[in-house]
């Protein structure tokens, strides 16, 4: 109690979770990020959208440490890390998250398995403890993503689930493991109506657990309706930010297409 | 429902189908051929023919449980049985010629050749693990399909062996006075009364709690899911934070670790280190991991079946040969088991691949049944 109290406290003096300056990318010598800098408060959900290939997926991987940035800084709670020792790990251990719209999970394997992967619980010898695995899988899959009497037990295999379930799933991972920013990478991509209304359900939840959220979408009605704050990408540059209350869907989608007709 | 519980129950013991299958092979030679079923002295040959390939193929499971292959490990059988040869053999002369030692003097001394031959022991699981290493460096970090990469080290090092040996062999005739022969396959009950006890080799003790060690590597420990993971999909092992290059540079060394046990016990079995040695384990143990029921697409993989995989590509050549056909069956018979093992595989674990090739064959309408594959 006294540490989670301590904690908020703490956290209540950081002004930003995540804040990029001036940060580039290239890939040889193609340039898929050009002076990216953008800051995300705590408890707002942003949504990132852009084209094909504006570099949102690229932009995700370097905030989260799968790829590190050519140039540029990183502050996570305010405080600037060294790039060289940033990886997914540290993002973990920095309370970052992230949920891929496929890569996630993996298939084959149970659910309890796909929690704890990559943290496991472990004596010292790096054996695993699966009975408290599978327990606390099961609170997690109960309470906190709410999957009662449908038939889901922390021994299915992920293969055997509904993409809505996988993302709730996934959504309920990065909960669990008390993120304060969880990055949704098109979360509703391939998705029935019915799924993509359990998946939104999901991100609300992240925000009222007064955590933040990046939400990366193809579907601007579908960010439209849960962002507090849209950032437009476009050839890897940051063009627009946008409050959903200032434009419809339809305006939005409008000056998307402007955007591409432009150059 | 019911039938669900059914299929959930046959898929929850670990190899259960692969085990009736044996079980079935088993009864079926005893009746065929009792006199040589029903007694204890083809039980104890397996004992000590069969912990090099068991060993190979536990290693394999982990290879082709991540989604890799290695088609290197009969070399480093080649590589480190002759490692081991050559110190064992040589090694207590050498130490003599080298340091002088006279009659007499402690390094002349028994006791010294020992611990030379214990060092040839050493440098032979030295070798498996660095040969592994280069095979991990090439796949994890130079980038290069496992099926290629092991492919030109598998000639390398057996060129290698050839090199230094000069093509010759080693036999180590008095293997069985030495301390590493009596511990590492010795015959613990040659004193017995009982004839087949006497017969009893270790090495079958040694390899079964190697087996059951790696069993729980596999299923309870973190390296194990890793390896799973990763053969489930690299992306996702590098999203969640799994090291994909450091876990897979292990696998390799561990199958390197294994190999080299393998080539010990091989070379001290036989009483004879031979140039291509190993040379025929490379598609047997392939064809037990997968009869056994790892996934040849990786993210599943079972010790216990690999195990039974095994036996069943032991037992097939003397159960025929008992049972009156010639050994020339022997390959057709293993090839028939193993398709029939794998296509039974694909269609119980992969439900979209069974309704595709339903399909396919015309059995169901293509609309509303078949899973697209995602």
């Amino acid at each position: 109690m006294t540490v989670a109290m301590a904690s908020d406290r703490e956290a209540a003096a950081v002004a930003n979770i995540i804040r990029l300056a001036d940060v580039q990318k290239f890939f040889g010598p193609i340039q898929a990020l050009r002076d990216i800098s953008l800051a995300i408060g705590r408890n707002e959900i942003v949504g990132l959208i852009g084209d094909n290939g504006a570099g949102k997926s690229t932009l995700i991987k370097v905030m989260t440490g799968v790829l590190s940035p050519t140039s540029g800084r990183i502050f996570i709670r305010d405080r600037e890390i060294n790039l060289s020792d940033y990886s997914v790990r540290m993002a973990h251990d920095l309370s970052i998250e992230t949920v891929y719209q496929d890569k996630s999970l993996a298939e084959k394997q149970p659910l309890w398995r796909n929690f704890f992967v990559g943290r496991q619980l472990t004596n010292r010898f790096g054996f695993i403890d699966i009975k408290r695995e599978k327990k606390i899988a099961n609170q997690i899959l109960m309470d906190v993503i709410g999957f009662r009497g449908v038939g889901i037990t922390v021994d299915s295999t992920i293969g055997n689930l509904s993409g809505g379930e996988r993302q709730g799933i996934a959504i309920g991972r990065a909960m669990h493991y008390n993120a304060d920013l969880i990055i949704l990478d098109e979360p509703t991509a391939a998705l029935g109506v019915a799924e993509v209304r359990k998946v939104l359900d999901f991100v609300r939840r992240i925000k009222t657990s007064g955590r933040a959220c990046i939400y990366i979408e193809h579907n601007l009605a579908h960010v439209h309706e849960v962002a507090d704050r849209l950032i437009v990408l476009d050839r890897g540059s940051i063009v627009a930010e946008i409050l959903p209350k200032d434009m419809s869907v339809v305006e939005l989608t409008e000056f998307l297409i402007d955007l591409q007709h432009k150059s | 429902m019911a039938r669900q519980r059914a299929v959930s129950a046959f898929q929850r013991v670990e190899g259960l189908p692969i085990i009736l299958v044996f079980v079935v092979l088993l009864i079926l030679f005893m009746y065929l051929s009792p006199e040589v079923f029903l007694r204890p002295f083809q039980y104890t040959t397996f004992l000590s023919t069969l912990p090099p390939i068991i060993l190979l193929a536990v290693g394999l499971t982990f290879i082709i449980g991540a989604g890799e292959i290695d088609l290197c490990f009969p070399a480093i059988i080649g590589f480190s049985g002759f490692t081991f040869a050559v110190i064992f053999k040589e090694g207590p002369d050498w130490l003599v010629a080298v340091s002088g030692a006279r009659e007499g003097d402690w390094l002349a001394s028994p006791l010294a050749a020992q611990i030379v031959q214990w060092c040839g022991v050493v440098a032979a699981l030295i070798a498996g693990l660095f040969i592994g290493f280069v095979n991990g460096i090439l796949v994890a970090k130079i980038g290069i399909p496992s099926f290629i990469a092991t492919l030109g080290t598998q000639f390398f090092w057996y060129g290698m062996a050839t090199v230094m040996s000069g093509g010759k062999s080693y036999a180590l005739r008095t293997a069985e006075a030495s301390s590493v022969w009596q511990m590492l396959v010795g015959r613990p009950f040659a004193s017995s009364t009982t004839d087949w006890l006497q017969q009893v080799p270790i090495q079958a003790l040694w390899t079964a709690i190697i087996v059951v060690i790696m069993w729980f590597i596999l299923n309870r420990h973190r390296f194990g899911e890793h390896t799973l993971f990763l053969g489930d999909s690299n992306d996702v092992s590098r999203v969640v934070g799994i090291d994909v290059d450091r876990e897979k540079i292990k696998l390799f060394m561990l199958m390197g670790f294994l190999a080299a046990i393998a080539s010990i016990f091989l070379t001290l079995e036989n009483k004879n280190y031979f140039g291509n040695q190993g040379q025929g384990y490379l598609l047997l143990a392939i064809a037990s991991v997968l009869i056994g029921g790892t996934s040849i697409f990786g993210g599943k993989a079972t010790v216990i079946g690999t195990i039974v995989g095994c036996f069943i590509i032991a037992i097939v050549e003397p159960g025929l040969v008992a049972t009156g056909l010639t050994g020339a069956w022997v390959n057709t018979v293993r090839g028939l088991i193993f398709l029939i093992a794998i296509i039974f595989y694909l269609h119980v674990e992969e439900p979209q691949r069974r309704s595709a090739f339903m399909v396919r064959i015309g059995r169901l309408s293509a609309f509303g049944t078949a899973r697209p594959a995602e």
